[in-house]
Formats: C-alpha cells, sequence, structure tokens
C-alpha cells in the first residue's frame, strides 16, 4: 500500500498509546505543564474545568482556539479539545487547529438533540462519552476511535463513573455469553449494529479504548475504575479543584499505573491535603445532570 | 526454552498489545512495574506510550538502574516508537536520555502531531522479503545512526524508522498494532541466544502457570488488552 494518513488504524492507535495513563483536564498553559510534569499521558485543553462550568450555568460552548494553541505549543503530549454534541463546525475548527484527538463531549452544551457529529467525515480521531453498551457502540458505528465512559462530570463524585463502567463491562459479558443466532435480537435492543455487536460478542471487549471519566478525584478512585476495567482514566475538576494539583495529579499518576496492589496504592494516597470537596448526586436536579445529554 | 519470559514494560501505554503478540509467538510476556518483576525475563520490551510519561514513572519507581543493568548485561531489548526515544542516547529536542545504549539521534514527533500519523509497507531486509505494514502514530525518527549501529529500515526518502545495535532492537513504528510478529520472534530468538536469565534468577525461573488461566488478575488484565 502507498502511504495514508488518519487511518483507522492510526486514530484508534493513539488511543492506544494512552493506555494505563491520565488524561487531566488544563484551563492555562501552566496548569499544562503541571499535568504533564506529573506524568499526564494527554492533556484536555478547556477554558473551565466541568465543577466551573457546573457553577457558572448558561451556554457552555467550545474553548478560544488562541487558549487551545497557547497549550498545545506548551506541552509535546497529546492535546485533546471539546467540541458540543453535534457541533460539526466547531469539530472543523478543532481539526483545523491540529489537535490530537477531539471530545465530542456532554460536558458542553449540547448544539443539536438527534444528530451526534459523523465522526468518519474527519482526519482528527475522536472520542465521546457513554453510559452503557449500547451508546458506547452506537458513538463507534458514527466514528468514534475511544470510548470513554461518562461518569457524572464536575461532581468529585465516581458513583456514576463506577455505574457506567459497570453497565459497559457487564454488557459486554453478556454478549459474549449470547449464541450466535441471540445477537440479532441482542443488537436490536441494545440500539447498535449487529456487526458491532457480533464483533464485541466474539472478542469479548469493546472494537476501541475505553477510559473512564465523570467524578474521579482521588488515587483510589482511579485503580477503582482500572480494576473494574477501565483501561485509563480521564481526570477534570480532580486535580485542579483539589488543595495540591501537582502532588494530587502525581498520585494519580502512580495509582492507575499500580492499581491492583494495594500497598503502593496506600504509599501514593498519603498526605494528599484535600481532595475536591464533591457533590452528592441526589442534590443535582435531573435537569442539571450531564450524563443524560446525548443518546 | 519453551519457558521463556519475555518483560513488557508496564508503565503506560501498549503494553498489553505487545504481551498479546508473544502469546501467539508462544512466549509468556510479563508486565514490568517494579524491579522485582523482572526476575526470571530472558528479554524485554519498551512499548509504544507517552515517552514523557515513562521516563517520569520508571525513575519513581526504580527501575533505571535495574534496566540498565540488563542491557549491559546483554540482555535483548526491542522498543518501539516511545521505548525507540527511551533507549536513544540523544533526544534531539534536549530531553535526557533514560536508557542512552543506542547511539542514534532520535526526533521526537518528527513527522507532526496526530494529523501526520500513517500507515505504510517498509522493506525489512533482515526480517525477509515480504515487506512489513508498519503504523506510524506521533512516531520519532531516527536523525544520525553511529557507526556501530545497523540500520534496519527506511522509509521511501531515506528516513531511518528502525535499527539494532548488539542486543538492542527498535523501531520508530508499531509492529504490534499490524499483526506483525517478526520482530518479536528476532527479540526472541536473540534471547534464546543470549542464554542468561535476569537478575535474580532462581525460584523464579521455574515454569510458571500462564498468566492466561493462572490467577484472576491474569484473566483480567488479558480480558482488557
Amino acid at each position: 500500500m502507498s502511504t495514508e494518513t488518519s487511518t483507522w488504524a492510526t486514530k484508534k492507535g493513539l488511543a492506544q498509546m494512552l493506555k494505563g495513563g491520565v488524561i487531566m483536564d488544563v484551563v492555562t498553559a501552566e496548569h499544562a505543564r503541571i499535568a504533564e510534569d506529573a506524568g499526564a499521558c494527554a492533556v484536555m485543553a478547556l477554558e473551565r474545568v466541568p465543577a466551573d462550568i457546573r457553577a457558572a450555568g448558561g451556554v457552555a460552548r467550545m474553548s478560544d482556539p488562541a487558549l487551545i494553541e497557547e497549550i498545545m505549543h506548551a506541552v509535546t503530549v497529546p492535546v485533546m479539545a471539546k467540541a458540543r454534541i453535534g457541533h460539526f463546525v466547531e469539530a472543523q475548527i478543532l481539526e483545523a487547529l491540529g489537535v490530537d484527538y477531539i471530545d465530542e463531549s456532554e460536558v458542553l452544551t449540547p448544539a443539536d438533540e438527534a444528530f451526534h457529529i459523523d465522526k468518519h467525515q474527519f482526519k482528527v480521531p475522536f472520542v465521546c462519552g457513554c453510559r452503557d453498551l449500547g451508546e458506547a457502540l452506537r458513538r463507534i458505528a458514527e466514528g468514534a476511535a475511544m470510548i470513554r465512559t461518562k461518569g457524572e462530570a464536575g461532581t468529585g463524585n465516581i458513583v456514576e463513573a463506577v455505574r457506567h463502567i459497570r453497565a459497559v463491562q457487564s454488557g459486554i459479558r453478556a454478549l459474549a455469553a449470547k449464541r450466535e443466532d441471540e445477537l440479532f435480537t441482542a443488537a436490536k435492543d441494545l440500539q447498535a449494529p449487529y456487526e458491532l455487536v457480533a464483533e464485541v460478542a466474539r472478542t469479548g471487549k469493546l472494537p476501541v479504548v475505553n477510559f473512564v471519566a465523570g467524578g474521579i478525584s482521588t488515587p483510589a478512585d482511579a485503580a477503582l475504575a482500572m480494576q473494574l476495567g477501565a483501561e485509563g482514566v480521564f481526570v477534570g475538576s480532580g486535580i485542579f479543584k483539589s488543595d495540591d494539583p501537582a502532588r494530587m495529579a502525581r498520585a494519580i499518576v502512580q495509582a492507575t499505573t499500580h492499581y491492583d496492589d494495594p500497598r503502593i496504592l496506600a504509599e501514593v494516597s498519603k498526605g494528599l491535603g484535600a481532595p475536591m470537596r464533591g457533590l452528592e448526586l441526589a442534590t443535582i436536579a435531573e435537569a442539571d445532570r450531564l450524563a443524560v445529554r446525548g443518546w | 526454552m519453551t519457558a521463556m519470559k519475555i518483560g513488557v514494560l508496564a508503565m503506560q501505554g501498549a503494553f498489553a498489545e505487545h504481551i498479546q503478540v508473544l502469546r501467539e509467538i508462544g512466549i509468556e510476556g510479563v508486565p514490568i512495574r517494579l524491579p522485582r518483576d523482572l526476575a526470571g525475563i530472558s528479554g524485554l520490551i519498551l512499548p509504544g506510550g507517552e515517552s514523557t510519561t515513562m521516563r517520569k514513572l520508571v525513575d519513581r519507581w526504580a527501575l533505571r538502574e535495574p534496566i540498565e543493568h540488563l542491557i549491559e548485561q546483554g540482555t535483548p531489548v526491542l522498543g518501539t516508537c516511545a521505548g525507540m526515544i527511551l533507549l536513544s542516547r540523544r533526544i534531539v529536542d534536549g530531553d535526557e536520555p533514560v536508557f542512552p545504549v543506542l547511539d542514534i539521534d532520535i526526533k521526537r514527533n518528527a513527522f507532526g502531531r496526530q494529523l501526520d500519523s500513517f500507515e505504510t509497507d517498509l522493506v525489512v531486509p533482515l526480517l525477509g522479503d515480504r515487506p512489513m505494514h508498519a503504523v506510524f502514530i506521533r512516531a520519532p525518527v531516527v536523525e544520525r545512526a553511529g557507526p556501530a549501529v545497523e540500520v534496519l529500515a527506511r522509509l521511501e526518502g531515506g528516513r531511518i524508522v528502525a535499527v539494532r545495535q548488539r542486543n538492542v532492537l527498535a523501531t520508530a513504528f508499531h509492529p504490534e498494532l499490524a499483526g506483525e510478529t517478526r520482530f518479536h520472534s528476532l527479540l526472541a530468538t536473540m534471547a534464546a541466544d543470549h542464554d542468561e536469565p535476569g537478575e535474580g534468577s532462581g525460584p523464579a525461573r521455574r515454569p510458571a502457570p500462564s498468566t492466561a488461566s493462572g490467577s484472576p488478575d491474569g484473566n483480567r488484565r488479558a480480558a482488557s488488552s
């Protein structure tokens, strides 16, 4: 074959290189340097972390391209940025900037309540959120080259993240246990393409890398996500809303590598200062929940 | 040599993919997270991932010295992409080297950002006439190779993307993402020839049960790879 850029293998492959790592939300070039120095495998460039987006209310949009470029110049690790669900022009702009990954994210206010972005039309790879296996496979069918379970962003509360990664993993196990002739109905029930459903049933895993996001705020949270089957974690507000961000960032990186070694987890969890304060889910009205955005 | 084990540095990155390729050629891959994990390995793989992340974790978990020692003792090692960067004596953008065992100058992200990542076919004469499918992701390139370095592959246009120097093999691309087993088989052959296990041999050298069926943890890792 001749040389080809932006193939499925290169899109999905970058996510494979991020595995076992921590992708951190950063709002300034200074934050980005702190994150990289702590061992982040990539950064998510945005104007406000989800906790502040939640507090500010109003419409949350793509960040200022000047800020994204400043962050791209500040670090050598890959830089991701968020576009609104369905806002394919924001995605075009992010692609023109040359970001390494676009997050079509429910943390921003959706631009389209019926259609997600047709991600096959882009050269830059996309990561999308999901709450269960069907949603993950619908996003992959649209061209997502990486999946993250949504959790509930900006809460510092891991409970929704746990619910979503468990839903994806148990969905995969359920498919793997089915007879081939049961997969057609499974595809109908999951509202996902039969070919992807059959692939998951055969391989016992998603066809793309799966990270956990939304509520991770301690090393133990990161390790919990990993032990439940995450291949890496996104940490949004959890780092720069904690007492000592550089220290918390380093500790979460260590915990993600050594997620199954409780003695190391104990060691890296010592003396980190206060994590972000966090929100009890019951106090968040249904209308203020971010994870329900997207379909 | 049926019980040969090859370590795969498991700080961050695509280590599970390498363990899978090793399994395909009948070799047990052992994730390396702490110095004690190096006991009993006959070869080592430094995978792709983020080299800035891996270098920090290698130091944090005191793996730099024991790994450098193993390589100096002649243990065969294969580095892919970020792994190639970790093995280079000089990194062009100024970062300090990690295991300075390959006499090359390496340039990180030499092709640009993710939008410039690509796939192509290469000929690696050492590994036969059949072209090798190669996936380059934010890949580095070798800008200078010293006299002791054997160049194994070049892109059209001449840029060096695979090298060997004594017991050290390195590629700028990802054989593990392309269903390609020849570099891993070469590493295994070199490891068999080297015939000296890693430090702390002894109990850990006894034939170990395969990770796939050994423990619940082994199963979990295999399932998530």
